[in-house]
């Protein structure tokens, strides 16, 4: 279990996390979703104790990452794809991490093969395409068979074959009952892996549910309305409850109302009506909504485009 | 490729903390690159060529030779033997002093190396242990064989054996030298985390900058340049106090050796406040 206690950490004057508080539990996916630069690998890495928390406490299971007398059998962590000497074979690598706790050769083997790079053990690391860093990467987080797993953006740079293999390998750890926690900007991505999502947004926790509450809030319909007498239907439709933004002089967005009572009022008052289209929301842009709200909520200025998530790749 | 489970096979995961853990990874990591094998490469054939090299014209240009420098050379040909070779492959070992410990920030493997060892002056310890051992082992052969070579070439002019008094302590000393060296590199490497500022600024103050603080005017100078780091380190490579020198070769090792305590102490400190 991994524990978060009002977290808070600056980078001279940026806030990159703030008082941020959540817990991940055992046998599942959790998805840590925010976009780029939201603070979801200083998060990480305030967990793994590489960085400093300014406030707050990380623990895993109880003890903070420096307290662990051997990390890897407490703790796999995949945090970028090349965290790896280039001019040092996949084996030594796996070697030097194994020996500073006393983990057989037999298990780096082991490893190697769980992730698929056997057959390129004794070749350098600087040689890997980003997909076999991140499968190196891998191997080194299994190697000590830790119940908790911190991975950051782990499909970043994988072919579909690779980020199949990997939510496939991802969930099956998880099933072992092991806590797997997972980061990512992609909203459709974490939607098909994780159980549960904490959203984070400027360093400040947005949301912590499941994943299935997160889908069904997204799924929230909008009615698109285009009529003549837009005025007097979005008066008709206020009334018998729904929540009607204006678009412009001919043109309505209704929310809580679906198609067919929309049409039944407009035809009780008379009103001609052009077009009628339900709306589907997409994950990404509940996703997307989220994220701005939450930022203006928090009152820290404007929504700046640039913090919008992106849906290529790229770390942070 | 199919996902497999994790699980490992029964007890191939027993785990277990030890410094020697933390020495054997060291060791691994060390032998694993290559610039490794091409500094203590260079080292173990700079060392003994340019000793041959320098030597051999100090013989063949005995004749032009004043009798004053004649006389210099007689009374310590140790430090003339050890001295020609070991400053010139220096920067070897000031290289892999620094490169130990930066190319691990500039490769991004601190973050594995800390995942793995999070308490971090253990970590440095071991570092530390490891690369001046393998260091002082090279330089000691290194020496060795340079002084046998440099006394068989000199000895047509002056009689050089490791049973003149000093001798024996000065070539094990410029091993111990250069041990210390690599420390106080990886100090400077630590505290700097970039590879290119480290080896610059070792280099450059151990090359140039110490040396020329001779120059600077009267007592200060004097005294400033005894008590640097390297300068006052070198005296262990003679076999006698010269005169002039402030320090004894042993005194002066110590110095060299308290500079480069101070420093590392100074590089565990940053190691461990700063963020990874």
């Amino acid at each position: 279990m991994i524990e978060a206690k009002n977290l808070t950490k600056r980078y001279g004057d940026k806030v990159a996390v703030k008082d941020l508080s959540f817990t991940v539990g055992p046998g599942k996916v959790t998805g840590f979703l925010g976009p780029n630069g939201a603070g979801k690998s200083t998060t990480m890495r305030l967990i793994l104790g590489l960085d400093h928390p300014d406030r707050g406490t990380a623990t895993i299971d109880g003890k903070r990452y420096r307290e662990l007398t051997t990390p890897l059998a407490a703790v796999g962590a995949l945090l970028e794809a090349k965290a790896v000497h280039p001019g040092r074979t996949a084996y030594n690598h796996l070697l030097c991490l194994a020996q500073s706790q006393g983990i057989s050769k037999k298990r780096i083997y082991e490893v190697l093969d769980l992730v698929g790079l056997s057959e390129v053990a004794h070749k350098r690391a600087g040689g890997f395409s980003l997909g076999m860093g991140q499968r190196l990467g891998l191997a080194a987080a299994l190697l000590g068979d830790p119940a908790v797993l911190v991975l950051d953006e782990p499909v970043n740079g994988l072919d579909p074959e690779g980020i199949l293999w990997i939510r496939t390998f991802m969930r099956q750890l998880a099933a072992e009952g092991r806590t797997v926690f997972v980061s990512s900007h992609l909203m459709n991505e974490m939607a098909v892996t994780a159980e549960h999502l904490i959203i984070i947004g400027r360093g400040s926790l947005i949301a912590d549910c499941p994943t299935q509450e997160f889908i069904e809030q997204g799924k929230k319909q909008t009615v698109l309305v285009r009529s003549p007498n837009a005025g007097e239907l979005a008066a008709a439709i206020t009334r018998a409850g729904g929540a009607v933004t204006r678009n412009d002089d001919n043109e309505l967005s209704v929310e809580d109302m679906d198609a067919t009572r929309i049409g039944e009022i407009a035809s009780a008052g008379g009103h001609v009506l052009h077009e009628v289209v339900p709306q589907r929301g997409t994950l990404e842009e509940a996703f997307m909504a989220l994220t701005r709200e939450s930022v203006e909520y928090a009152g820290t200025g404007s929504t700046r485009e640039a913090d919008a998530p992106k849906s290529g790749g790229g770390a942070e | 490729m199919t996902a497999t489970a994790a699980r490992p096979t029964a007890s191939t995961v027993a785990s277990r903390a030890s410094f020697g853990g933390l020495l054997h990874s060291e060791w691994t990591k060390l032998r694993s690159v290559r610039s490794t094998g091409w500094s203590l490469g260079l080292l173990a054939l700079l060392y003994p060529s340019f000793t041959a090299l320098l030597v051999g014209l100090t013989v063949a240009n005995w004749d032009q030779t004043a009798a004053s420098d004649r006389s210099l050379i007689a009374s310590d040909p140790t430090a003339v033997i050890l001295g020609s070779g070991f400053l010139i492959s220096q920067p070897a070992i000031c290289v892999l002093g620094v490169m130990v410990i930066a190319s691990e920030y500039s490769t991004g493997m601190i973050r594995a190396s800390l995942l793995a060892k999070p308490r971090r002056l253990s970590m440095l310890a071991a570092k530390g242990a490891v690369l001046s051992l393998v260091v002082l082992a090279v330089s000691l052969v290194a020496a060795f064989v340079s002084f046998f070579i440099g006394a068989a070439m000199l000895s047509e002019k002056v009689a050089a054996s490791l049973g003149d008094p000093g001798a024996l302590r000065a070539v094990v000393g410029t091993g111990l030298y250069l041990a210390m060296l690599s420390l106080f590199s990886l100090a400077i490497g630590a505290i700097v985390r970039r590879t290119a500022a480290g080896i610059t600024s070792v280099i450059m103050f151990v090359l140039v900058l110490a040396p020329l603080v001779q120059l600077l005017p009267g007592k200060f100078g004097e005294y400033a340049h005894a008590y640097l780091p390297t300068e006052a380190g070198l005296l262990i490579g003679q076999a006698i106090q010269h005169e002039g020198d402030l320090l004894t070769p042993w005194q002066g090792f110590g110095v060299f050796g308290l500079w480069t305590a101070a420093l590392l102490v100074l590089a565990a400190f940053l190691l461990n406040r700063r963020d990874a």
